[in-house]
């Protein structure tokens, strides 16, 4: 009977961990055949020549100080039978690109061997890019490079014309930078830091003193208990020195590496092919 | 003073239960309470979404059919075909709070479809002018149509999730505990189901050449 519970306890953990991988499977896999979000432009398919790339990284990098607004260029090799638009927009969501409040992210997005450009545009931005704005940097920059077989300069010349769309509207830019300077990294307001500790070591400190030595501490009298090395009485109501310091919160800063900001897109845009 | 004492804390023993269960209390009750209101809430928020794109398509239509009418004024069939399915789709709407009846979402589905349907039609009329493709106000008028239809597809598929997310909080353990006790009024959402027509195969058919 005993080994019989001790097995089914043994047997807890691997299944939980079957379960685990049960409900994380399909989203990785699911994931996987994503491309990863390693810089503004993610040329898995090649087209773009490292001249062009790195002006175009340069470039967005530039842009995204100014305004905030996210341009990211992906080339793959094949959709895998899927149309553009639903994968622009997976993608556009797994990388989470533009601000979290702002969704002002555009995906630029193709695809090598379907023939198919599509040009993916934020919840945010969908005002200021229409759709028609995108679908003519597709017709007349786009596909008349890409015939020409000019993907480099196609491309770079499109990312010229976002951003001209882009600045066109100079008022909303900048205010939009601005707003988003500001909450760029997260604030963190000390005062308020300060009063939780106080205000929590107060608090719960009383509690916690009222508490724990009967539990913790060795009896010691009626009412009196030593823990930690504090002798305190509980119940009648004075407790001596007691409390705790508490370390300051630490805040680690990222790398120089890129990611998205966790902005959304809702099928904003237009397609094309050449 | 000792005994009192002793009388509000009768054994450590029993205090680290007390202090356990009220530590899990508000724990348990954020698990399972919030989870199907909110998931209720994200679910009418994607349908009012869809409704939102639908309703854009429907405004586009009328500056649609009235540029194709400069060019293709004869076509008065097709033309006359997508406002009626026009003035129909627009008559049928589904407030979030009738997402639990699948008769509405069938008449919502059944008028939209006849829309797009009578909207493809339209466009492959438009094939046969090509002075009216090369139109900048066309053109910009189908970009917009695309633009919408994307979003419609993207607008559907985000109810969906949402939908299957809200109905497995109905059904699934924790929370269909508070669904049982509590939200007892709270019903399963419908969603979108492909019409029949478009889950046959497509047929092919090269020989008879009566379609033209």
């Amino acid at each position: 009977m005993a080994r019989h519970r001790s097995a089914g306890q043994r047997a807890v953990l691997p299944l939980l961990l079957l379960l685990f991988v049960l409900i994380a499977g399909p989203t990785v896999a699911n994931a996987a055949e994503l491309p990863a979000l390693t810089g503004r432009v993610v040329d898995t398919a090649g087209m773009i020549d490292a001249g062009t790339k790195a002006g175009l990284e340069a470039k967005l990098a530039a842009f995204e100080a100014k305004s905030s607004d996210q341009i990211v260029v992906a080339t793959i090799d094949s959709l895998g039978g899927e149309a553009i638009e639903p994968y622009a927009n997976r993608l556009f969501r797994a990388w989470g690109l533009g601000q979290a409040g702002e969704n002002n992210g555009i995906l630029l997005l193709v695809a090598r061997s379907d023939r198919r450009m599509r040009i993916e545009v934020g919840y945010g931005l969908e005002g200021t890019l229409t759709d028609l704005h995108s679908k003519l940097i597709i017709e007349n920059t786009m596909v008349p490079a890409f015939r020409a077989g000019d993907f480099s300069g196609g491309i770079s010349r499109a990312v010229d014309d976002i951003i001209m769309v882009l600045e066109g509207n100079a008022a909303e830019l900048e205010a939009r930078g601005a707003r988003n300077q500001d909450g760029a990294g997260p604030e963190v307001d000390w005062v308020f830091v300060l009063f939780f500790i106080v205000w929590g070591t107060l608090f719960f400190g009383g509690m916690a003193m009222a508490i724990l030595p009967p539990i913790f501490g060795r009896k010691i009298g009626p009412g009196k208990y030593r823990w930690l090395g504090m002798d305190v009485s509980v119940g009648s109501g004075s407790s001596s020195g007691g409390g705790w310091s508490s370390g300051g919160t630490s805040r680690s800063s990222g790398g120089g590496g890129f990611s998205g900001g966790g902005g959304s897109s809702g099928g904003g845009g237009a397609s094309g092919s050449w | 003073m000792s005994v009192r004492a002793d009388r509000l804390l009768p054994s450590p023993a029993s205090i680290l239960r007390l202090a356990a269960l009220a530590l899990l209390l508000p724990l348990l009750s954020a698990c399972g309470y919030n989870t199907i209101p909110t998931a209720e809430e994200h679910a009418k928020a994607a349908w009012s979404e869809v409704l939102n794109q639908y309703q854009r398509r429907a405004d586009l239509i009328p500056n649609l059919v009235e540029t194709v009418k400069g060019y293709a004024a004869h076509e008065k069939e097709v033309l006359d075909s997508v406002v009626e399915a026009r003035a129909k789709a627009t008559q049928v709407t589904v407030s979030p709070d009738a997402l639990t009846d699948p008769e509405a979402i069938k008449a919502f589905q059944d008028s939209q479809s006849g829309l797009t349907g009578a909207l493809s039609r339209l466009l492959a009329v438009v094939e046969n002018y090509p002075d009216l493709k090369a139109n900048q106000n066309f053109l910009a008028l189908q970009a917009q149509l695309e633009g919408t239809e994307n979003r419609i597809t993207v607008a559907r598929r985000d109810y969906i999730e949402a939908v299957r997310d809200y109905n497995l909080t109905l059904k699934t353990f924790p929370s269909v505990l508070w669904a049982t006790f509590w939200f007892t009024s709270n019903q399963p959402y419908q969603t979108f189901t492909i019409p029949e027509d478009k889950m046959e195969v497509p047929k092919v058919d090269f020989g008879s050449g009566q379609g033209g």
